[in-house]
């Protein structure tokens, strides 16, 4: 960008600066490090010149936004032509209570709809089993049927809003129920729009939410994508999921290349299908972190894209530039939350919502400043949304396409952060794959470290949290009422899932769960067999259940 | 010199809730002070956490729950203890339970709650202070 | 004392708790621990004792608990002890082989207990010797020791059982040169695990070269196994393997004490035998009772005169 002449005057000149400007400044003011350094390790310059980028080249490393390598962001106009969307994770007690704030969010102004579901719905149990008890509606919506799925979209139009579902081992269910409820409602298949997260690779070493074993796992995470690409093309199958490997204690290069190692290997399972690569990419979406480190974040998600478009058209030959789009979700991060003062949380999402934006996001959620206490309070997550439109719309940074390119320092760190993800890859490429890989206990291992070295560096002072381990106070008082979810909720849904099974053609459930063992001992695309046993009203665990005889269970490798 | 009696512990997580983060940083800090940390991982039930403690003949558990569902769980936990005769174990709890759930918490006989940012240095040293109060026979 | 006394009363009649607070003894208290034992021993050398190692990855606790499950399919009561090593830095040890068999934790007929190795010198071989004679006094069928068979220790461990298992797979890197050497030595069933992968059947060939060179004069030959923990696949053959291995010790056993008893009575005889006709000798000779006189008028004593008498009788022996 700069030529090799001015490039070294500059050099030059700063190796003055530092001989004779520098000196004074430090003796009068010492830095407060030796060294600075980011989580990932990268190390901080004081000052970033010309110099640090002079191998950038504009057009092979940036390029314009809605071209190869999409650096700058996937399409031409970004904000300026559609706000990303305003997408609040929501749910809570019963289909009805998240229907309600689903439809509170909407009219303060979200754009789109994501669902949070509860620990037995996660698990594929249904609300009346016994590991659900206690757990019901507690910390998102209990969904055991295709009649809770109707009451949770009742009064939503499904062709007029877009739907996030975090589901993962059950996501096949999931989708067929949200299928089936559009196609009650007259929704033409094709114009179902969303997402499932749909990541069983990433629950082996972060979120933890695993029912089966990683191979039929993968299988069903390839029967969505496959099913989708023909049958539901405006939905993303699969969000490949950084956000958890981040919230388990990765580092933001560690959350990064995780990440895109997952996207490889669900690529590579869907091709091995016999689809081309084309047929599917550019229905693959992402979902990421963003965390404490605003710059470090910006350079994370521009690296992202980058990184992506080359992996899509290099490793796997796409053709249509759409295959090399990386689109994503953002989530601020929930860990860097703290219960102590926790109004300061609204400070700490707005500068994380912040670089999600700047790093150019096409969706995002903005978490609640009682993340840590309990579930959000409408107050709470109002401001949390609030927090996304006075970005947008009052403080000028949409104006223009990807205002940081350019700057040395952000170039520089995107750079880096490219670079020491493909380490990662070609690691993990040598190892023999993300398979093996979680085989190993090499992502867990990484985590774990990351992990106690993050708390370490907070115990030992290294890094201020404020509130916690700094500008503490001494009595904390709780600013708000917490949300809390009725016991009365599990029994509701206990009393509902009796009368469901009552009600019920039985002996059409049956068939539908006996058709569904077969089809997935032939291990054939189990959506359309699922589908017709949602439709019959079986149960979530009871579909569940016939692929845990099949496939069997998972237990994990601990890793510390 | 130290006795040769170890410190046991049993770090487990009870109910659905997957958030292991934490469970496992605490059960990292413990082993580097020196204690034995049986870890059972994820979704067990009561009545496994307290045979595990029972059979391991454990001074302590750390109980960690993020997903609200405590005020289900420890009760259950609490009596499975006390049934089985292990009313000398000490037993903490952390994770995501709200200010005013602590009062019920200790009445059931969780002797601490270490909140959210709760530093390790601290959750060691009341293990070890506990430990000292009530010598096991 | 009598808070032993209860403890052993307890663990002989299988109480829980008295069979845990019994192993907490025998780690940490010497002077304790010789007592309780002392208080048990008569009531141990029934269980079946099996020491299963490998390193890690081989999928060992998956096999474990599959190998349980058959035990306990079969009616046995099982006990396992679940070794782990002490880090020597920090002297705190993280034990987490027990997730594998969680779900056991709550039948009745399985207690499973997990050891650190803490570092003594040979110390921890006594305790989980210890840990075993309680078991087995406690009327577990089936003792199960597992150990990770990484350091000298952990090999000293494995020497408590009469069935040594050792357990690899596939893929694990330096594939045989992951067993130790003292290990090679002393199993009595190789198996190898998670042999639905490609090079299973090279990681059997390997060991078997190896054997081949290793045993030649052994009478058990150990056999080569293949097992699938995660399925269940070749646990049946496995615990048969077993079976095979103990009535095998059993035979030995009965080997041994047949020819020890043959050779004390052959020696019986053979005295028998010798001191008869030297006497009888000694007699036709005339010697006998003349020195017998002499003993009876306190002229020599009886040391002195059998000397005397053997003397040329040795002598032409020699």
């Amino acid at each position: 960008m700069f030529d090799e002449k001015k490039t070294q005057e500059i050099k030059q000149e700063r190796e003055r600066w530092e001989k004779t400007t520098l000196p004074k400044w430090i003796r009068q003011c010492p830095e407060c490090k030796s060294e600075f350094r980011n989580h990932s390790g990268v190390l901080i310059k004081r000052v970033y010149t010309p110099e640090d980028v002079k191998g950038l080249d504009y057009m092979q490393d940036l390029g314009f936004p809605g071209e190869y390598p999409f650096t700058r962001g996937v399409h031409a106009t970004m904000y300026r032509g559609r706000l990303w969307t305003m997408r609040m994770f929501a749910g809570y007690g019963t289909a009805e209570q998240t229907n309600q704030r689903f439809k509170y969010l909407l009219r303060e102004g979200e754009t789109g709809l994501s669902t949070a579901f509860d620990y037995p719905t996660i698990m594929g149990y249904d609300s009346d089993h016994p590991m659900a008890a206690g757990e019901v509606g507690v910390c998102g919506v209990a969904v055991s049927s295709l009649r809770d799925m109707e009451i949770l979209f009742d009064g939503i139009p499904l062709d007029k809003v877009t739907t996030s579902m975090t589901i993962n081992g059950p996501s096949s269910m999931l989708l067929a129920m949200y299928v089936a409820v559009g196609d009650k409602q007259g929704v033409p298949r094709e114009k179902l729009g969303g997402t499932t997260q749909n990541d069983n690779l990433k629950e082996f070493f972060a979120q933890k939410l695993c029912i089966f074993p990683p191979k039929p796992s993968v299988k069903l995470t390839t029967d969505i994508i496959e099913y989708c690409a023909r049958h539901l093309p405006r939905w993303n199958p699969v969000s490949i999921s950084g956000y958890h490997i981040r919230e388990a204690g990765a580092t933001a290069l560690q959350e990064l290349a995780f990440t895109l190692y997952d996207g490889i290997a669900y690529v590579e399972s869907t091709m091995k299908r016999g689809l081309k690569v084309d047929d599917f990419a550019h229905r693959l979406s992402f979902f990421f972190a963003s965390h404490s480190d605003f710059f470090e974040e910006i350079a994370k998600f521009r690296a992202a894209r980058r990184l992506w478009a080359k992996i899509m058209r290099e490793r796997f030959h796409a053709k249509n530039p759409r295959s090399m789009w990386m689109r994503m979700h953002v989530q601020t991060s929930g860990c860097t939350l703290t219960a102590q003062q926790p109004l300061n949380n609204i400070i700490r999402t707005t500068i994380q919502a912040l670089a999600a934006v700047l790093g150019g996001t096409q969706s995002l959620h903005t978490n609640s400043f009682d993340e840590a206490l309990c579930l959000p309070t409408e107050e709470a997550v109002r401001v949390a949304l609030r927090t996304q439109q006075i970005i947008a719309h009052e403080s000028g940074v949409t104006n223009t396409v990807d205002p940081l390119a350019g700057s040395y320092y952000t170039e520089a760190l995107t750079n880096e952060m490219e670079e020491k993800t493909m380490e990662y890859i070609q690691k993990v490429d040598d190892m023999g794959g993300a398979a093996v890989a979680i085989e190993k206990g090499f992502f867990q291992k990484e985590i774990a470290d990351s992990a106690y070295q993050y708390q370490r560096e907070i115990e030992d002072k290294k890094r201020t949290i404020v509130g916690l381990n700094d500008f503490t106070i001494e009595e904390e008082e709780c600013p708000i009422e917490l949300l809390r979810v009725d016991p009365k909720v599990e029994k509701e849904q206990i009393i509902r899932l009796q009368k469901l099974r009552n009600e019920r053609d039985s002996r059409k459930v049956k068939e539908a769960l006996e058709k569904l063992h077969y089809t997935a001992e032939k291990d054939e695309n189990l959506m359309p067999t699922i589908i017709e046993a949602v439709k019959a009203y079986a149960t979530l665990g009871e579909i569940t259940d016939v692929l845990r005889k099949v496939y069997g269970e998972y237990k994990e490798l601990i890793v510390i | 010199m130290q006795s040769k009696r170890k410190i046991r512990v049993l770090i487990a997580k009870p109910g659905l809730d997957s958030h292991d983060r934490g469970a496992k940083v605490v059960a990292r800090a413990l082993r580097d002070a020196g204690m034995e940390v049986i870890y059972t991982g994820l979704r067990q039930t009561p009545e496994q956490i307290v045979e595990t403690a029972l059979q391991e003949d454990v001074n302590v558990i750390g109980l960690s729950i993020l997903s609200g569902a405590h005020k289900a769980l420890f009760p259950r936990i609490m009596e499975l203890l006390k049934r089985r005769g292990l009313t000398d174990v000490m037993v903490f709890a952390g994770g995501i339970i709200p200010e005013e759930d602590i009062p019920e918490m200790k009445k059931i006989g969780i002797k601490e709650v270490f909140g959210p940012g709760t530093p390790t240095d601290k959750i060691i040293q009341s293990v070890l202070d506990s430990v000292q109060r009530e010598p096991k026979a | 004392m009598t808070k032993i006394k209860d403890i052993a009363q307890g663990v002989l009649a299988g109480d829980r708790r008295s069979i845990a607070k019994a192993i907490t003894i025998v780690e940490n208290n010497a002077a304790e621990a010789q007592k309780l034992i002392a208080l048990l021993y008569a009531h141990t050398g029934k269980a079946q004792i099996i020491g299963l190692t490998g390193p890690g990855g081989s999928g060992k606790s998956t096999l474990i608990e599959k190998i349980v499950r058959e035990y306990r399919r079969k009616g046995k009561t099982v006990g396992v002890i679940a070794v782990d090593p002490t880090s020597p830095f920090t002297g705190g040890a993280f034990l987490g082989d027990r997730i594998r068999m969680q779900e056991l934790s709550t039948d009745e007929g399985v207690f499973i207990r997990s050891m650190a190795t803490r570092n003594y010198l040979g110390g921890i071989a006594k305790a989980t010797k210890d840990a075993v004679k309680i078991l087995d006094a406690a009327g577990k069928d089936i003792i199960l020791v597992e150990t990770v068979g990484a350091g000298q220790s952990e090999v000293e461990i494995i020497k408590v059982a009469q069935t040594i298992v050792v357990i690899h797979a596939p893929g694990l890197g330096d594939e045989i040169q992951a067993i130790k050497a003292g290990l090679m030595e002393i199993a009595d069933i190789f198996v190898v695990n998670k042999a639905d992968r490609e090079n299973a059947d090279k990681a059997v060939t390997d060991i078997q070269a190896i054997l081949q060179l290793n045993n030649k004069e052994k009478a058990w030959k150990p056999p080569v196994l293949k097992t699938v923990a995660l399925s269940g696949d070749g646990v049946p053959q496995l615990i048969e393997k077993i079976e095979e291995h103990r009535v095998f010790l059993e035979r030995e056993k009965e080997l041994r004490r047949k020819l020890w008893k043959a050779e004390a009575e052959l020696t019986e005889a053979i005295k028998e035998k010798v001191v008869t006709s030297i006497i009888e000798e000694l007699k036709r000779e005339g010697k006998f009772e003349e020195l017998l006189q002499r003993i009876l008028e306190r002229e020599i004593d009886s040391a002195s005169a059998a000397e005397k008498l053997l003397q040329e009788k040795l002598r032409k022996h020699r």
